[in-house]
């Protein structure tokens, strides 16, 4: 018997619990990107449609942060639109996939179950890495594919296909360490996140601190892109060099991390982290000694996660906003069609706004599907057990998380007005004004979180993966993507109805999207008072 | 005349059914719940009285913690009657739920919080709990409370919930096989806690598969099957339904038992037998047994394994025996 004894059976048993997680997410991103490419392909149908896209999009700093631009073509154009939401999605289905295969099998007791067989102690890890591997090699030719019938250059859509799954790649090494490191998957899927969030904030700096070439259509990066695996895969540049050779750059990366793992895999504990583990208070101090309080120590963690990160993006956001005032040509013309104003600056700091909204929107969902996580546990059931009624316990995750993503979004938009008034070396009402929008964008959020109790409510089992799907199609259909739908898709969206600064803070909008928001919480709560609960 | 009489009667069934109702800490009739098609709980009844332990016994999946869920009020009955401390348990919940403790068999515990902090948030949301008495428990289950509930061993976790429960001076607490996890050290201290919280006038309905538990805590027992109940009463009541086992030794040689009535599983060794036989039937039996000429005689009270098993053999036999109708 060696280190890996055992681990065919093991990728056996990954591949039976994985068969339909895995097979609907590679289905999924290559539905996605099929969609995506037919419709740019529809709505940029001239040749000078496309160059004064590609322009819009290499020549203004903000856009570069979400994109690089690699030259005036359909399938170019796409991947810069897209690019980095496919290579983040790919990540995050790596990573869970790994730590579901690791840290979370220890934590349930589940890899003692099957560490007592003929199982080798590298086996567990290396199972659950070629697991995820596979679907990553599985996804390139699938997405590839998706751009082909798209009716794209097959070997741009190729590379397009590679340099999302290679990043894939490179966060399951990420993962498959961090599985080591913490001693519970959450932990570990944190710090896996946090590692994938630095990199594309590193990534995304350094496109914004590059520039664009005499053409206007090809953007380049500035070297803090280097040091991040999504920089390196902005740098394969499908449809634009197909720089395969980076593809060298993500094996040498991925096997490193997968090194390091495997020897701190054989070496430790079962259940043990290379993190120590603390003690703590034997009584719960006065903060904690109800629903509120507990709820509030459940989602600390995230909540503090998030509050570095949206003071960071504003910080960075706020500090570009001079090249926004002078926005021309094309960016201007999208402004004026999608917000409506010809004041640059105030349409740029309504998109931030809008994507202040939209990460908060993440939190939210996260701290309220948290509901469905205690009650799958079991740890429902003591809390109810006692004198907390169902509404009380549901209110208090709700209030919480309400306030929590409040203070997320005023800390946001504080952050764009620090930066920005510093940038433009006038600050005056700038400050007063951001918050008021980002209070304004805050109904939005909270009909969210009424979407995700009224899903926990009525279809416990499916309420994750719905909401999930429910937030990502909102957020596709804000204003932030400017999609070419028909008016009433795109109000479905409930980001689509708020354009402060650039317009004037709409009452009717807010009162509407609040009293939408109390209905859908309000209808969850009656629902769930009436249903049995229901675990695993 | 026979108008007073009749209000008479009329007055006493009243008052007795007031009585009832109000000594009765949990009482549930033809209890109904099933997931999807799948009958989990099939007639099920169950009284018990204020003051008594109460022990519930049954197989795996016969329905005894559905039937606890029902009685918190986290699962809904389909129909049937069910009241706690004189409440609904659906609609009371937590009105009643200050006046109950619940141990779960299955503790799942928040993985960052310290066993100190659970055991203060449980008290703190059933309306408070003695910090003394909480010292006191936290001591004798040897258990630190600065630990991270993640490190907990499933004993340990399960000490936690008892902690959370017994710290609480409540009218009725729920136990779920609390003790599956604890050692007989801690098992012996979970009886004494039993016990203390007994003799304080406490309700228990303790729900488990260890017999000696039950056995050594229980006045009162029901046996549930199939999401019905299969037995009920006191725990000596039950006794006498059984058969007791008798060893004898005879002068004269024993040829046979098995005719008489009432005698089951007869070994004979020419003067020595050992046999069971039903409570109706013992008299005639040793009166058999005098006439041979007794010169030595053990007798054993039926033991609950014994009760268990009986209603348990049932159940295989008749599984067994749908088994079969079904491939035939």
């Amino acid at each position: 018997m060696n280190s890996f004894t055992g681990t065919t059976r093991l990728i056996r048993l990954a591949l039976r619990r994985d068969r339909f997680v895995l097979a609907a997410w590679l289905l999924v991103l290559a539905g996605l990107l099929a969609m995506f490419t037919a419709m740019f392909v529809d709505s940029l149908p001239a040749q000078a449609d496309v160059l004064r896209e590609t322009r819009l999009m290499a020549g203004n700093a903000g856009f570069r942060m979400l994109s690089l631009a690699s030259g005036a073509s359909v399938g170019a154009y796409a991947m810069s639109r897209t690019w980095v939401t496919f290579a983040l999605l790919a990540a995050v289905m790596s990573v869970l996939c790994v730590v579901r295969h690791t840290r979370q099998n220890e934590e349930t007791g589940r890899a003692e179950l099957l560490g007592a067989g003929v199982v080798g102690p590298a086996a567990g890890l290396t199972a659950a890495v070629v697991v995820a591997l596979g679907a990553n090699v599985a996804l390139a030719p699938l997405l590839g594919l998706a751009m082909i019938v798209g009716g794209q250059p097959v070997a741009g859509s190729l590379a397009a296909g590679a340099s999302i799954a290679a990043v894939g790649a490179a966060f399951t090494g990420v993962a498959a360490l961090t599985s080591q490191l913490s001693r519970s998957a959450r932990g570990a899927t944190g710090l896996a996140t946090a590692a994938l969030a630095v990199a594309f904030l590193v990534s995304g700096v350094g496109n914004m601190l590059g520039g664009v070439d005499a053409g206007g259509t090809v953007a380049f990066s500035a070297w803090p892109s280097w040091l991040s695996p999504i920089g390196w895969g902005y740098e394969m540049r499908p449809f634009g060099g197909d720089h395969w050779w980076l593809l060298g750059l993500f094996a040498a990366f991925t096997g490193v991390l997968l090194a390091t793992a495997g020897r701190l895999a054989v070496r430790r504990d079962l259940g043990a982290g290379a993190l120590p583990e603390r003690t703590g208070r034997a009584e719960a101090s006065a903060a904690l000694r109800g629903p509120f309080g507990l709820a509030w120590r459940l989602q600390r963690p995230a909540f503090l996660g998030w509050l570095v990160a949206l003071a960071g993006f504003g910080l960075i956001f706020g500090s570009v906003s001079k090249s926004a005032r002078t926005m021309g040509g094309s960016a201007r013309e999208m402004y004026e069609r999608t917000l409506g104003t010809g004041q640059m600056l105030d349409a740029w700091f309504t998109m931030l706004i809008v994507m202040g909204g939209i990460a908060v929107s993440i939190y939210v969902v996260q701290a309220l599907l948290r509901m469905r996580e205690e009650e799958a546990r079991g740890r429902l059931e003591p809390i109810l057990s006692s004198a907390v009624g169902r509404t009380r316990w549901v209110l208090s995750f709700v209030l919480t998380t309400a306030l929590g993503g409040t203070v997320l979004l005023l800390v946001f938009a504080t952050a764009v007005a620090l930066t920005a008034g510093l940038a433009l070396g006038d600050s005056s009402g700038l400050l007063l004004d951001l918050n008021a929008a980002a209070l304004a964008e805050l109904p939005a959020v909270l009909v969210i979180a009424g979407l995700v109790v009224a899903l926990f409510a009525v279809l416990p089992r499916r309420a994750v993966p719905v909401a999930w799907v429910v937030l990502g199609v909102a957020v596709l259909l804000s204003p932030l993507f400017d999609l070419d739908v028909s008016q009433w898709l795109a109000d479905a969206s409930p980001f689509a109805h708020q354009k402060a600064p650039a317009q004037e803070i709409g009452m009717v909008a807010v009162v509407a999207l609040l009293g939408a928001a109390a209905t859908l919480v309000a209808a969850g709560l009656a629902w769930f008072r009436r249903r049995d609960l229901s675990a695993g | 005349m026979l108008c007073v009489c009749h209000i008479l009667v009329v007055y006493m069934i009243h008052t007795t059914c007031e009585v009832s109702k109000m000594t009765a800490a949990i009482s549930v009739q033809g209890l109904d719940k099933s997931f999807g098609s799948k009958p989990a709980l099939d007639g099920l009844d169950l009284t018990v009285a204020a003051g008594e332990v109460h022990g519930f016994l049954g197989p795996n999946g016969a329905g005894k913690t559905t039937t606890l869920r029902i009685l918190l009020g986290l699962l809904r009955k389909d129909s049937g009657a069910a009241t706690v401390l004189g409440m609904d348990p659906w609609r009371d919940a937590a009105a009643l739920h200050r006046r109950l403790a619940f141990v779960p068999g299955d503790v799942s515990l928040w993985p960052n919080l310290t066993g100190g902090e659970v055991i203060d948030l449980l008290g703190a949301l059933r309306g408070g709990l003695d910090r003394s008495r909480r010292a006191d428990l936290i001591e004798r289950f040897q258990l630190d409370p600065t630990k991270k509930c993640r490190a907990y061993s499933k004993g340990n976790r399960q000490k936690v919930a008892l902690v959370a429960a017994f710290a609480s001076a409540v009218d009725l607490y729920l136990l779920d096989e609390p003790t599956s996890g604890l050692d007989p050290l801690m098992m012996a201290v979970f009886q004494d806690v039993v016990r203390e919280a007994h003799a304080g006038g406490g309700t228990i309905l303790l729900s488990s598969h260890i017999l000696s538990e039950v056995e050594a805590l229980c006045d009162h027992l029901t046996i549930i099957r199939a999401g019905r109940t299969a037995d009920t009463g006191a725990f000596e009541d039950l006794r006498h339904l059984t058969r007791t086992t008798v060893v004898v030794e005879t002068a004269e040689p024993i040829d046979s038992l098995a005719w008489l009535p009432g005698v089951h599983d007869a070994t004979i060794e020419r003067n020595r037998a050992e046999f069971s036989v039903g409570h109706a039937d013992l008299n005639g039996v040793l009166e058999h047994l005098v006439g041979l000429g007794i010169t030595t005689l053990t007798t054993s009270p039926p033991t609950l394994e014994e009760l268990f098993l009986r209603h348990y053999a049932d159940t295989s036999v008749t599984q067994l025996e749908a088994d079969l109708e079904r491939v035939a």
